[in-house]
């Protein structure tokens, strides 16, 4: 269980860097945002998935993932109104809408996808 | 160097950014990819699919940008991951359309690439609607 640990951070950290790297090199910074939200940690959990579990396994993490994508769509647009018209800081903005991110992706889950 | 219409790839930006802020990014992933396999496992594939469209990049990018280049560029950046995040919903409907058919190689291909394909489709239908310019790369 640790090793299986270890490799996900490992892996999660390289994908995840590698995307971050990709965005810091592009402009305009709306295009680069893009890669804000790009699909790193799920290459990475999925990658995995697949060595370990069946293709049924797999597509219900995927089904799942629609869930908390709708939620981190509302996530970027209330950040984004936040820094605009009400100047919050971004690490605190950031930091707050985790919390709405995980209410809005349960939410959604358990009223649609249950 | 212009990577497509509008699109700029200056590899000397990567630069610019500390070794410090890539180690954030790396150990922040590394641990939101880890939870995420620990929550699949105590609670199922279902609740574990959830935290694979966790915003785990983007605080740490907009709070660097808000840094280096100000507000509005932090703006920008999330205006971009609004894009971004409604590819992810394409990258979920394809695995979970794909998983239990192809091998694990065309299962994410595609799904990478209908994400990405979905994301720039958007941003060029928004700056048409806009009239924002993209043919120069460096409006930021």
């Amino acid at each position: 269980m640790f090793g299986e640990l270890a490799l996900r951070f490992v892996i999660g950290g390289l994908v995840v860097s590698g995307f971050a790297v990709l965005g810091e090199m592009l402009t305009p910074k709306r295009f680069a945002g893009i890669f804000g939200a790009a699909p790193s940690v799920a290459l990475a959990t999925l990658g995995m998935a697949f060595v370990t579990q069946s293709g049924e396994y797999v597509s219900a993490e995927g089904r799942s993932m629609m869930a908390g994508a709708v939620a981190f769509c509302l996530y970027s647009l209330v950040a984004r109104r936040l820094l605009v018209a009400h100047g919050a800081p971004a690490l605190a903005a950031a930091s707050f809408l985790w919390a709405v991110w995980l209410a809005v992706a349960v939410a959604l889950w358990g009223v649609f996808l249950r | 160097m212009k990577l497509l219409a509008g699109v700029g790839l200056d590899p000397g930006r990567a630069g610019r950014t500390s070794w410090r802020a890539y180690a954030v990014r790396f150990v922040f992933g590394g641990v939101v990819t880890a939870c995420t396999g620990l929550v699949a496992h105590a609670f199922g594939p279902a609740v574990g699919g959830l935290f694979l469209a966790f915003p785990a990049i983007l605080p740490a990018s907009i709070t660097l940008i808000e840094d280096r280049e100000g507000k509005r560029s932090a703006a920008d950046d999330c205006a971009g991951a609004v894009l971004g995040s409604v590819g992810l919903l394409a990258f979920g409907a394809v695995v979970w359309a794909l998983a239990p058919r192809l091998a694990a190689w065309q299962v994410l291909g595609c799904a990478t690439v209908a994400w990405l394909a979905v994301a720039v489709a958007l941003w060029r239908l928004l700056a048409a609607v806009t009239g924002e310019q993209t043919d120069g790369g460096q409006s930021d």
